[in-house]
């Protein structure tokens, strides 16, 4: 490979492609360790109250069984008894629960007992003879009628300038005096994460002050810190390991119950223990989207200004955690609207923590803000991406700063093309094919290009090729693959000769893998550790090589066995001399951002426009075409960028068409707990989701000029979809998803 | 559980027989016993009596080698793959037959390993995915599911793969429409259903024997 093929941008196959599609990439209930033990968990079948008594005594007596762990015979975890540190991420206030510490319930199916035996087959049986007795109380599950004590997050209790507090920007509620004006409310129901891959964990304590973890989380770091803090062990001497992740969506950012038993479980039998949920469980312990009501209000003068929004949100949480999220950001920065106040609230219910989901808050403030925006067109008479242009903003409007690059404008353009914008008439109802009704319908996305540090190691090994590692994680956008093409071009050799490795907590640090920030973050650090080794042999070369002394690091080309020169073609040391000269061949990079947020607002934006089609006489909606259009900054890789955005898209299906998970509120339990009941998008609801890059660099996020995409792919698609269905059949509706009874 | 599919399992066919027989007897006699006593006794049976009384012999052969061994009559095909033969590439993601990840073939039929228990495949031949190539060089729907992006985690794409191989040899991948009705049994969250669409009609297309 010449040095001038650039990688970045290409679409290379994945490194790991060839593991994943022969069945040896290991997750991580999938390694083999020697006197494995089975752990399975029995849930509280009460939603609130107090565990009066366990019987344990058949369970313990089954054949195979090792252990059956309650709080009644627990061994004490230490970190649980420290005060004021709670070994959990994203708790505004409260704190994760402390597995097996206490009698109480606070959520139905709360992990109770753990029964270890020596295969899964005893483990479920004997987890099956475990009785409890309980003492209920009262619980609450439904959020509208706990919408009355909705209270505005501790965190901005505390802090005046939290972001969630209430924003007011012009006028409060101006839109009450406004002569065009639209009131609606808005409903997501809670949708559930459910990766493929069932939240699963292999725990070996590999000495009594040693714990290493084979786990399904989207940060190696973070997991470490919170069980090192859980079991007041220094951080050096547990290890996380995440080298495949089958999927997570959101729901491996937090330290879960599962976690904490599987890691007590193996303490107490002094075996490595594996622990996977059930598809049940994934629906009650491991997080989930927020069922959330939205009120929107909006005025917008005759000709298409809008002149005032209010948003307002209650979203549910947990009673011992106070989960947060930005459902009202996207409100406050994508119109230019004088007046606009939002007003974010939570409601604790008796059910376990929420955790972001995918595009979280931003995707279900969105359904509200981007159906309001096709509503109050529709009022206007007026083309929605017309009503869209009228009120581009060209600066955030929420605190004046210029966008870091907003290509926004590009996106309508190229998505309005590929879909067939022009097809569309104002008109509901207008276009059909025999029973067939259509309609076309659009929806915007937004989110921040953020940005943390990482630090990545890289080394030249004595073969020539080059080992880069880092902590990050790979939940399945091929980050391994971009950091190999980054490093590529960062050192000018075949990727091939490269290889990244991921996904294990003993690595250079880096922060957890949420937010669209892996190549934002990790990205600039591989770059920059790539030059950072270039310049290192360099020197080494330049210890006998009057060239390389003087040569600038740029220059420095690694080829077939050699170090040469670009600026100076008879320069070449060869590795086997460098290898033979000794001295370390290794740099450690940190890369942090600057104060580029100070001065620029930094987002990603996309637009997703969707052709249904609806079955006038059975309400059926089936999504005909998708196309998704994105300024993401620069594209490291357009085959798997591609993918994620496709991916985002059928997501946006799901929460459009088909998820909802539902709770019995008088037992406070889920009664949807499979995919029979609660649906997820297959290939026959899926269409060929279109895709399109901007593909233009931001120069303030990094040097890279990246800006992140995961968010953005299924941000704005619900409310597509939504506004489509409006499109073709004139029904508006207001709550997901839209099932064919809300349609006939 | 022995690895090596050239030795027995530790417990044998004939060995798991002859201990069910004695136990069996064993059996027979409490049965006239008080049942409080029996519940005794059944409570403290010893454990390796009961461990063999739960096992039923199989063989079974398995990406070509054949494997002789004794199982617990509840133990599904997906459970003995993974946690007995160390063949993890078959996935387990749901275990009530809605997601394919678990998808193998078995006498060439696609069949949700998580759906059926071990015992009732006695005799026949399956293949995983870890069967699918031939030595080093990848199947030609592993080699599409690359080149296409046939995936992002990776967890349900075994079982993608070993569906679309079936979908294609059972003459359902005729259009873009049909394969994704034939292959909806297997569910992909990361949403790289395009993907797998393209990967299937390339080999479809591609005339390539699969």
């Amino acid at each position: 490979m010449k040095a001038q093929d650039k990688q970045i941008g290409a679409p290379m196959n994945r490194v790991d492609g060839h593991l994943k599609v022969t069945g040896a990439a290991k997750y991580s209930a999938e390694y083999e360790l020697p006197n494995i033990a089975y752990a399975v968990l029995v849930g509280s079948t009460i939603a609130r109250g107090r565990i009066t008594s366990i019987d344990a005594k058949a369970a313990e007596k089954a054949p195979g069984v090792l252990a059956v762990i309650s709080h009644f015979n627990s061994p004490k975890v230490p970190g649980f008894d420290t005060a004021g540190k709670d070994p959990s991420q994203p708790a505004t206030a409260g704190g994760p629960i402390k597995i097996f510490k206490d009698d109480k319930i606070r959520f139905n199916d709360q992990p109770i007992a753990v029964v270890v035996a020596d295969s899964w087959e005893r483990a479920r049986f004997a987890a099956r003879l475990v009785k409890a007795q309980y003492a209920p109380e009262k619980h609450k599950t439904n959020l509208e009628a706990s919408a009355s004590e909705a209270f505005l997050p501790t965190a901005a209790k505390k802090n005046p300038k939290h972001p969630m507090n209430d924003y007011q920007r012009g006028q409060a509620d101006a839109y009450k005096t406004g002569a065009i004006k639209l009131e609606s409310e808005y409903v997501i129901p809670t949708e559930v994460h459910h990766p493929m891959e069932l939240q699963a964990i292999t725990a070996h304590w590999e000495a009594p002050d040693r714990l290493t973890i084979y786990d399904k989380t989207q940060g190696t770091m973070a997991t470490r810190r919170d069980f090192a803090r859980e079991w007041n062990l220094p951080e050096e001497n547990v290890k996380v390991i995440a080298t495949f992740v089958g999927g997570a969506f959101g729901n491996a950012l937090h330290s879960w119950p599962h976690e904490s038993a599987a890691i007590i479980a193996a303490k107490v039998v002094n075996r490595p223990v594996k622990l996977m949920l059930t598809r049940e469980q994934m629906f009650t312990m491991v997080g989930y989207r927020p069922y959330t009501w939205q009120k929107l209000g909006m005025s917008a003068t005759p000709d298409g200004k809008i002149t005032a929004i209010t948003h307002e949100s209650i979203g549910q949480t947990s009673t011992y955690e106070e989960f947060t999220e930005s459902t009202l950001a996207q409100t406050r920065m994508m119109y230019q609207s004088p007046n606009v106040t939002t007003r974010y609230r939570l409601a604790a219910l008796d059910i376990g923590s929420p955790i972001w989901m995918r595009g979280p808050g931003e995707a279900t403030g969105a359904f509200a803000l981007e159906s309001a925006m096709d509503e109050m067109a529709f009022m206007l008479n007026l083309d929605p991406l017309e009503f869209r242009l009228r009120n581009y903003t060209d600066k955030d409007p929420e605190n004046g700063k210029p966008w870091s690059t907003k290509f926004l404008k590009e996106c309508y353009q190229l998505g309005a093309e590929r879909v067939g914008w022009n097809k569309r008439q104002l008109k509901p109802g207008s276009l059909r094919d025999g029973e067939w009704l259509i309609g076309y319908g659009m929806g915007v996305g937004t989110f921040g290009a953020h940005r943390g540090a990482a630090t990545v190691g890289a080394q030249l090994l004595p073969d020539g090729t080059v080992l880069l590692q880092c902590a990050t994680t790979d939940i399945g956008p091929g980050t391994g693959t971009a950091m190999t093409q980054i490093a590529a071009d960062a050192l000018g050799i075949d990727p091939k000769r490269i290889r990244f490795e991921l996904g294990n907590s003993s690595f250079p640090k880096a922060g957890t893998q949420g937010g669209s920030s892996t190549v934002n973050s990790v990205g600039p650090a591989t770059q920059e550790a790539c030059l950072a080794l270039k310049d290192k042999l360099r020197t080494l070369a330049g210890a006998g090589n009057a060239a390389f002394a003087s040569a600038k690091k740029e220059d420095v080309t690694l080829a077939d066995g050699y170090l040469t020169l670009s600026s100076n073609a008879a320069a070449k040391v060869s590795y086997a001399d460098l290898i033979k000269q000794g001295g370390d061949k290794a740099v450690t990079v940190e890369a942090k951002p600057g104060g580029e947020g100070q001065k620029y607002s930094m987002y990603s934006f996309s637009v997703h426009f969707a052709e249904v089609r609806v079955h006038e006489l059975t309400g059926e909606v089936r999504v005909s075409k998708l196309v998704s259009c994105a300024d993401a900054g620069t594209i490291i890789n357009e085959k798997t960028a591609g993918n994620q955005m496709k991916g985002g898209a059928v997501g946006g299906i799901g929460m459009a068409l088909m998820e909802a998970a539902h709770i019995d509120d008088r037992f406070g339990r889920y009664v949807t707990k499979d995919f029979a009941d609660y649906h997820v998008p297959v290939h026959a609801d899926s269409p060929d989701v279109q895709v399109a890059f901007v593909n233009q660099p931001d120069p303030h996020v990094n040097a890279l000029g990246t800006k992140g995409i995961g968010e953005i792919a299924t941000i704005g698609v619900a409310p597509a979809i939504a506004n489509a269905v409006f499109n073709a059949t004139g029904k508006r509706v207001r709550e997901l998803p839209i099932t064919p009874d809300k349609l006939i | 559980m022995a690895m090596n599919p050239e030795h027995d399992a530790p417990a044998g066919h004939d060995e798991a027989r002859r201990t069910f027989l004695k136990q069996s007897s064993l059996l027979t006699a409490l049965a006239f016993v008080p049942a409080p006593v029996v519940d005794a006794a059944a409570a403290n049976l010893d454990e390796k009596v009961a461990g063999a009384i739960e096992k039923v012999p199989l063989k079974l052969e398995v990406n070509g080698k054949k494997y002789k061994l004794a199982v617990e009559p509840r133990t599904t095909l997906l459970d003995l793959l993974r946690e007995e033969l160390n063949l993890t590439g078959t996935k387990k993601g749901c275990d009530y037959g809605q997601c394919g990840a678990c998808t193998v073939h078995v006498d060439g039929q696609r069949v949700n390993s998580c759906l059926s228990f071990a015992v009732m495949h006695d005799g026949r031949k399956v293949t995983t995915i870890e069967g699918l190539a031939d030595g080093d060089k990848l199947h030609p729907m592993q080699e599409a599911f690359v080149k296409h992006d046939g995936f992002q985690c990776g967890y349900c794409t075994p079982g993608q793969i070993m569906s679309a191989v079936a979908c294609v040899r059972e003459g359902h991948a005729g259009s873009d429409a049909e394969i994704r009705e034939y292959m909806s049994g297997n569910i992909c969250r990361c949403g790289a259903y395009s993907n797998i669409v393209a990967a299937i009609q390339e080999v479809k297309n591609g005339g390539q024997k699969v």
